[in-house]
């Protein structure tokens, strides 16, 4: 029941982006993997989509390669919410949410089953009110949701998300956490790359800390959330406190030279 | 999901009836009338009919079919919808193909003609996946489509500066021109199957286009195989491009046009699109050459002509209606 990579090595333009990294996620779990720009969570997260083909390691779903499925098969198990939403025609709502389907549906369309998914989906992202919305038209919340649904839609055991809140305001980043942290919750493995450490913290079960193309530290919030390594991975120095209501806070205070 | 969508199903239904009347028309309209009664006699005017207005009403049909249907996949697959089947490059050099026939004067033989531009195509093709490689990458793809267009138009444009007699410069200006005129059942006999055959492929990749409309990573994700993708949107328009300019020569702005007009109708999915595209296109191309055909000129106007004229005005109206909204 787990996502793994082991002796992962990712070379692109003669600069190493992943340097023989090892790792593990597992269900029902929510990790959150943070670092740097640059430190190489946008290409782990790809290779573990099987975007990207490593030069050297192994990526398993409860020891199968990713590399040897074919295609629909790796989507069943995999969904991914790439980091920016790049949308190309002014479709529906209900249309992209049914686009996650594809890796389930056969060449003549969508069954009973499909459209059963698909509504499930919009309403766990709240979209059944905008479902005849075209998607260009929606404001960075909305549009956010229903990018999740999507995904949600394709019922994948593994969910890996780049930078779900990005362009989102505070309330709809608790939205979107707390669906992941629900999806989790239902026995699905998630992933989400991260740069808020307060929502990091707050959200996951585990972290996984980068640096440089490599793991520099993995384990629990409260092994891993502290001020060295916090340092070590960004070069600032974090205060780590906890708010009223028991959630962790943790704030950059200032760039260590 | 599928092609064949539900939703567009009533739009599909209303392009089919128009088409089938306005092949009707093509079929009555001409320099002779011939009453319906006397369509299927033995007389000399039921042999316009049979050997003229139906071949040339078909292959109007399914060139304007093939190349509605090749630029609104060529629209999805650049996730552009500025993009036209020209782009690949594939139209330029099956007209090469076409030239260098003429070029040599083996057009005296009917067949060698569109035999010699289907291989120009073929050529283009494959040259096409040469140059872009096995990455599926869309930006290269692009570059070397406008590579392959510039190199073919540029060698055309060689061919008829070096041609051997003023004639023979004079019959390839006139046959880039594009037209349907004298188009027999040799024509049709070789263009329609590969043209249906094109269509297939074209087909095919709808859901992938759908899948590409939330970015390349997304439809990567989903299992869907960039470059499969490619091979079958180059076949797919390399055969029905082909085809189309081996029989009719180049006739431009179809591919560009005809998905435009259908997308307010059929919505944005790109599978959606493919459809009424192709009905659409058959539709705008029969009618027009029926118009050039009644239109009081000295000779007759060629088709690649008339739809260049059309292009122009349909894009203004399209850039003031942009404006606006841009205001």
């Amino acid at each position: 029941m787990s996502l793994a990579f082991e002796n992962t090595s990712l070379t692109l333009r003669n600069r190493k982006i992943l340097d023989d990294v090892s790792g593990l996620f597992k269900r029902g779990r929510v990790t959150v993997i943070l670092g740097a720009n640059g430190a190489g969570k946008s290409s782990l997260l790809s290779c573990l989509a099987g975007l990207r083909q490593p030069q050297t390691g192994r990526i398993t779903v409860d020891d199968r390669s990713i590399h040897e499925m074919e295609g629909k098969e790796r989507g069943r198990l995999i969904g991914l919410l790439p980091q920016r939403p790049d949308i190309h025609w002014n479709i529906d709502v209900k249309t992209v949410v049914g686009l996650g389907r594809l890796p389930h549906s056969g060449r003549w369309g969508m069954n009973a089953a499909d459209h059963e998914a698909v509504a499930k989906a919009m309403e766990a992202t709240d979209c059944t009110g905008l479902a005849e919305r075209k998607v260009l038209r929606l404001s960075g919340g909305e549009l956010g949701r229903v990018l999740l649904g999507r995904v949600l839609a394709g019922e994948p055991q593994w969910l890996l998300a780049d930078e779900p809140l990005a362009s989102l305001d505070p309330a709809h980043q608790f939205d979107v956490l707390d669906k992941l942290k629900n999806y989790a919750a239902a026995g699905n493995g998630v992933v989400i790359v991260l740069h808020d450490l307060t929502q990091a913290a707050r959200c996951a079960d585990d972290i996984m800390i980068m640096k440089d193309g490599a793991i520099l530290a993995a384990g629990s919030r409260d092994e891993v959330i502290v001020p060295d390594i916090m340092a070590q991975a960004y070069g600032v120095e974090v205060q780590i406190s906890t708010s009223d209501n028991g959630e962790p806070l943790v704030v950059p205070v200032r760039r260590l030279r | 999901m599928s092609w064949l969508d539900r939703k567009t199903l009533w739009l599909n239904g209303l392009l089919l009836i128009g088409l089938i009347v306005t092949m009707l028309l093509s079929l009555a309209v001409g320099k002779v009338s011939v009453a319906p009664s006397a369509w299927l006699g033995d007389d000399l005017s039921a042999l316009i009919i049979m050997e003229l207005r139906v071949p040339r009403t078909i292959l109007g049909a399914a060139i304007g079919a093939a190349l509605g249907m090749a630029g609104a996949t060529m629209q999805g697959y650049l996730r552009n919808p500025l993009a036209d089947p020209g782009v690949f490059g594939v139209s330029a050099s099956s007209a090469l193909g076409a030239v260098t026939s003429l070029y040599f004067g083996f057009a005296m033989t009917a067949w060698l003609l569109p035999v010699f531009a289907l291989i120009g195509a073929g050529i283009g093709m494959a040259l096409l996946t040469l140059l872009a490689g096995r990455s599926g990458s869309l930006i290269l793809f692009t570059l070397a489509g406008v590579i392959l267009s510039s190199l073919a138009g540029s060698l055309t444009s060689l061919m008829i500066s070096l041609a051997p007699t003023p004639f023979a410069t004079t019959e390839i200006v006139t046959w880039l021109m594009g037209a349907l005129t004298d188009r027999s059942w040799d024509d049709v006999k070789l263009a329609v199957p590969i043209i249906a055959i094109g269509m297939l492929f074209l087909i095919a990749t709808g859901r992938s286009l759908d899948a590409l409309t939330l970015g390349e990573d997304a439809a990567r994700s989903m299992g869907v195989n960039i470059l499969h993708l490619q091979w079958f949107a180059v076949i797919g328009v390399g055969l029905t491009v082909g085809a189309s300019v081996a029989a009719a020569g180049i006739i431009g702005f179809v591919g560009l046009i005809v998905p435009h007009l259908v997308r307010p109708f059929a919505g944005h999915r790109p599978s959606a699109v493919l459809l009424p595209s192709a009905l659409a296109g058959a539709l705008l191309l029969v009618g027009a050459d029926s118009a050039v055909r009644i239109l009081p000129s000295v000779s007759e106007l060629r088709l690649g002509i008339a739809m260049s004229l059309l292009g122009a005005p349909f894009f203004m109206a399209l850039l003031f209606k942009m404006r606006r909204e841009l205001n």
